[in-house]
């Protein structure tokens, strides 16, 4: 029999599985509508008028399917720019999270004691301090805008990767093929990152699904809060716009953003789903 | 048991000291001089003095700590910056409104979501658990705002089945005013307990005493009643218990939308004002509150399950 690899075999369960193909197909959409919007592609320029001011939806052209805002700017391309803003959010701040996730928790997991300890104590000191509340409180002290936002994100959402892979190298440390890299003489550092870090490494990727979504969310109730995105069409900014245009009836920019975020925390979170159910080894 | 229950007690003092430790960091050392966050960039040397000298931060550091530590024992946080009151009086007068919220939106989707989840669990793999898996995972990705402003827009304003917002501290007058946000928080939290418990209740299938029950012949409705039910139990209690104390913060979002005038009404407001001094104890008391969920599960695990050894 052929043997496969794990990453190979969870490629053909995740093939067979609908929900995967559609969570895939979207999150390869809005990546790519994120990197025109980035590059200037698509949707410029978002900060001009294009008809009078609240036009509801209508198909004239593309910029008005979503109808304008006060501005009488077209809420579509404003939508288009709100996605650049979530997918960038998601991607650098689990960039700046996974590798600490990665680091805390497999030297807590390897080494064991003191180091055990002192690492147990940070995260639980972290993870005490209700997330929204540790984000709010970050952002509001090194003041608005993006970088605030990804730093925020990106130093506490590294909590439950560290958990997860601190469980793992306890497991895996007493294992007979580490048993034998050590009598082969590898060194702790070949240890963590060569042997045992490639064995647990699909609870990372499991783990990056999760932490796109949490920070998507998270970046829409900062900026609904005020803490967030400034000067720049984010989602949250449009759906605390919205909280005004609506008594006059002006609904469309609310509904443009929360179908916006909605498809793309869909997607994620079916994704998330598929992708445990492919590559979790004990689910089999 | 007695021993145990003190020696989890006292192993929270580290974590608190941390907490402690690292909301002072960030409030009164990452941020700089927080003064100029509540005064403004425009105020004159004087008034930021005063506001200096009032709040403790013309002195050195560590007896910030120290005063920091103080109030995080004595309960006492000192004054908000904006509406000059306690804010001890505050959380006081907001546990109320905030408890009205969520205690019934609390009960009624613990309830639904258990029941929900033993059910799909038992139909495991068959249509009815699919569909219902599906749309938990649909309503858990509708963003919470688009939920509290579509539902106030319509179901409140244009419908009027329910107060726009606003409170009523008479009773049972205030339950009108709460039913619409509970309806909107027991959606969004639906989703995610439901699959919880599922999740929680099929671990315990795929357990060898399942098999066992199932060799001896037991049929699968009597070992799912007996057996399975009794075990998941655990899981099940230590979700329900963990969230309890957070339930004294309410919502803040809901709050703040409809008018509650809660605790989280309260830290929406701080956070609009820049009042540094609320949003610090805001901070705090939702640690702490968490801390005390942590640890009463941890004492719950050890009086259910016969089998967590007193270490």
């Amino acid at each position: 029999m052929k043997s496969r690899s794990l990453l190979g075999d969870a490629w053909t369960r995740l093939k067979r599985d609908r929900f995967a193909i559609f969570a895939f197909t979207v999150v390869f959409a809005y990546t790519f509508i994120a990197l025109s919007a980035k590059l200037g592609w698509i949707a410029t320029p978002w900060d001009q008028s294009v008809g009078a001011a609240y036009a509801p939806p209508s198909f004239h052209s593309l910029q008005t399917v979503f109808g304008t805002d006060i501005f009488g700017r077209s809420v579509f391309y404003k939508v288009i720019h709100g996605t650049r803003i979530a997918m960038s959010v998601g991607l650098v701040s689990a960039l700046i999270s996974v590798p600490i996730g990665i680091f805390f928790g497999a030297i807590a997991g390897y080494f064991g004691g003191r180091t055990d300890d002192l690492v147990v104590w940070f995260y639980t000191t972290l993870s005490s301090i209700p997330n929204i509340m540790l984000l709010i409180a970050i952002t509001f002290v090194l003041g608005k805008g993006m970088a605030a936002i990804y730093f925020a994100l990106g130093i506490t959402a590294w909590v439950g990767l560290a958990r997860v892979i601190r469980g793992e190298f306890i497991k895996h440390k007493t294992r007979d093929y580490v048993v034998a890299a050590t009598s082969l003489g590898a060194s702790h550092f070949s240890r963590i990152f060569k042997h045992i870090l490639p064995n647990v490494s699909h609870f990372v990727i499991i783990n990056f699904s999760i932490q796109f979504v949490s920070a998507i969310k998270s970046e829409v109730i900062l900026s609904f809060l005020g803490l967030g995105v400034q000067g720049q069409p984010s989602w949250g900014v449009m759906i605390d716009d919205a909280k005004l245009e609506l008594s006059r009836g002006v609904w469309w920019q609310l509904a443009g953003a929360t179908t916006a975020m909605f498809a793309i925390v869909l997607a994620l979170n079916l994704l998330g789903d598929s992708l445990r159910d492919a590559l979790d080894p004990k689910i089999k | 048991m007695l021993i145990y229950i003190l020696r989890r007690v006292l192993a929270t003092i580290p974590t608190i000291f941390g907490v402690a430790l690292l909301i002072f960091v960030l409030f009164n050392g990452v941020g700089g001089d927080p003064t100029y966050q509540m005064v403004g960039k425009h105020a004159t040397q004087k008034q930021v003095e005063e506001v200096r000298h009032e709040y403790g931060l013309d002195q050195p550091k560590v007896v910030q700590f120290g005063n920091y530590l103080k109030q995080i024992v004595t309960f006492d946080y000192g004054r908000s910056f904006s509406t000059k009151q306690e804010i001890s009086t505050m959380v006081a007068r907001g546990i109320g409104p905030s408890l009205t919220l969520t205690v019934p939106a609390f009960m009624f989707t613990t309830f639904l979501s258990v029941a929900l989840g033993l059910l799909v669990a038992y139909f495991r793999g068959r249509a009815v658990d699919r569909i219902v898996v599906f749309l938990c995972v649909v309503g858990m990705s509708l963003p919470m705002l688009g939920y509290i402003l579509f539902g106030q827009y319509y179901l409140a304003f244009k419908a009027g089945l329910f107060p726009i917002s606003g409170f009523d501290y008479g009773w049972p007058d205030r339950f009108e005013y709460i039913l619409l946000p509970m309806l909107i928080m027991i959606v969004v939290s639906l989703g995610y307990d439901v699959r919880f418990y599922r999740t929680a209740v099929l671990e315990e299938v795929s357990q060898d005493y399942v098999r066992t029950a199932r060799a001896k012949g037991l049929s699968e409705s009597r070992i799912f009643m007996k057996h399975v039910l009794k075990n998941s139990m655990i899981p099940i209690l230590t979700n329900v218990v963990i969230e309890i104390p957070l339930l004294i913060l309410g919502a803040f979002l809901l709050e703040s939308f409809f008018g509650i005038p809660g605790i989280g009404g309260i830290t929406i407001d701080a956070i609009h004002n820049s009042d540094l001094p609320v949003i610090k104890a805001m901070t705090t008391l939702q640690a702490l509150l968490l801390i005390l969920g942590n640890l009463a599960t941890d004492i719950l695990y050890t009086l259910v399950d016969p089998r967590v050894s007193l270490k």
